[in-house]
């Protein structure tokens, strides 16, 4: 189960999405919020739970917390820290 | 940002780019760019332009594909040979990205036409093969205030530089008039390698896309000159003269004129 206390905005499930289009739907979806909100990010690429992350460090975001919630899947808040 | 799945993985190397994204997309598929000629570096400025999903690409060209634009015309092909220039591109642009509207303009640009022909768009790309038509779309993008990139061959040299209006300098600023025709040989004269309006053209094609993104320095008052043989880039300051005929503070040049036209390529 997820223990967590961060409240997400919006979120976005990826799941059956492989890479590059993990990256490209996780950027739109972070386009879309405002800076200071949190996107919440499901997703079962394995790769990705790791190119995310740093990607999303990389364009200037926060990457508040990265979960593996159960042997197939992660979920990953990322805050939006400026307009990108 | 809604794009279709499709798009998302045509444009997917863009959309991951930090300076791009999907916001950089939407305004290269929102731009709207002039292109002034299909040939040498018509064919690989639009290619990589449609490629790169830029939503109108109008071109124009009054020439028809021979064979012997085949050597460096990429966007043509033995079966569009006796083919109009700017309806052959269209068909290879749009065969390579049909997200992008080509309007293919089968005149030749005078002085009569230009400034109506380019109001509405955005980017001018000069791939004229001549100095009196390079200078009159310098003079008309001066008075409409277009950006222009502007880019030339001859034999294994090209040169590229970005022109903007109020800006920076124009090719006035440079050299205030045309050379005497005869003066500067042409390609057909002259010779050029095949790839070179490759390399000049895609320069060109990166000039207009930052331009359209509004991302990196573009080269506004630089002339870059790319030497094939020696392999050799260098870049020459174009400083803007404050007695340019077109641009300056009192000008003297204040309508567009046809000069004495040159053999094309």
């Amino acid at each position: 189960m997820i223990m967590n206390d961060i409240k997400a905005d919006k979120k976005l499930d990826i799941k059956g999405v492989v890479c590059p289009y993990t990256l490209v739907k996780t950027r739109l979806a972070v386009e879309d919020i405002e800076v200071g909100q949190v996107l919440e990010v499901l997703l079962d690429y394995p790769e990705a739970s790791e190119s995310i992350p740093r990607a999303m460090l990389n364009y200037g975001h926060s990457v508040l917390k990265v979960e593996k919630i159960n042997p197939t899947d992660w979920i990953i808040y990322i805050k939006k820290e400026v307009e990108d | 940002m809604d794009f279709a799945e499709e798009q998302l993985k045509r444009y997917s190397r863009h959309i991951i780019l930090p300076e791009v994204g999907g916001k950089g997309q939407k305004k290269i598929s929102g731009a709207k760019v002039f292109m002034i000629g299909a040939g040498g570096l018509g064919c690989p400025v639009g290619y990589y332009l449609a490629a790169a999903g830029v939503g109108t690409i109008a071109i124009i060209d009054n020439d028809t594909v021979e064979l012997s634009n085949l050597q460096r015309q990429i966007a043509h092909s033995v079966k569009t040979l006796g083919v109009n220039k700017a309806d052959s591109a269209k068909q290879t642009f749009e065969a390579l990205n049909p997200d992008v509207n080509v309007i293919a303009i089968k005149e030749r640009i005078n002085s009569r036409n230009i400034l109506d022909l380019i109001k509405d768009y955005d980017i001018v790309v000069d791939g004229s093969d001549n100095f009196p038509t390079r200078y009159l779309i310098n003079d008309a993008c001066v008075m409409l205030k277009k950006p222009l990139v502007s880019g030339a061959i001859l034999r294994f040299e090209g040169q590229v530089t970005t022109i903007v209006p109020g800006e920076g300098p124009c090719y006035r600023c440079l050299f205030e008039y045309p050379p005497p025709p005869g003066l500067v040989p042409s390609c057909q004269e002259a010779g050029v390698l095949g790839v070179l309006p490759g390399v000049i053209g895609a320069l060109q094609a990166t000039e207009v896309l930052k331009l359209i993104l509004g991302k990196g320095a573009p080269l506004k008052g630089q002339l870059l000159i790319y030497d094939a043989l020696g392999a050799n880039f260098r870049k020459v300051k174009i400083p803007k003269n404050p007695a340019c005929p077109i641009c300056g503070e009192n000008p003297t040049i204040t309508e567009l004129t046809d000069s004495e036209e040159y053999c094309s390529i």
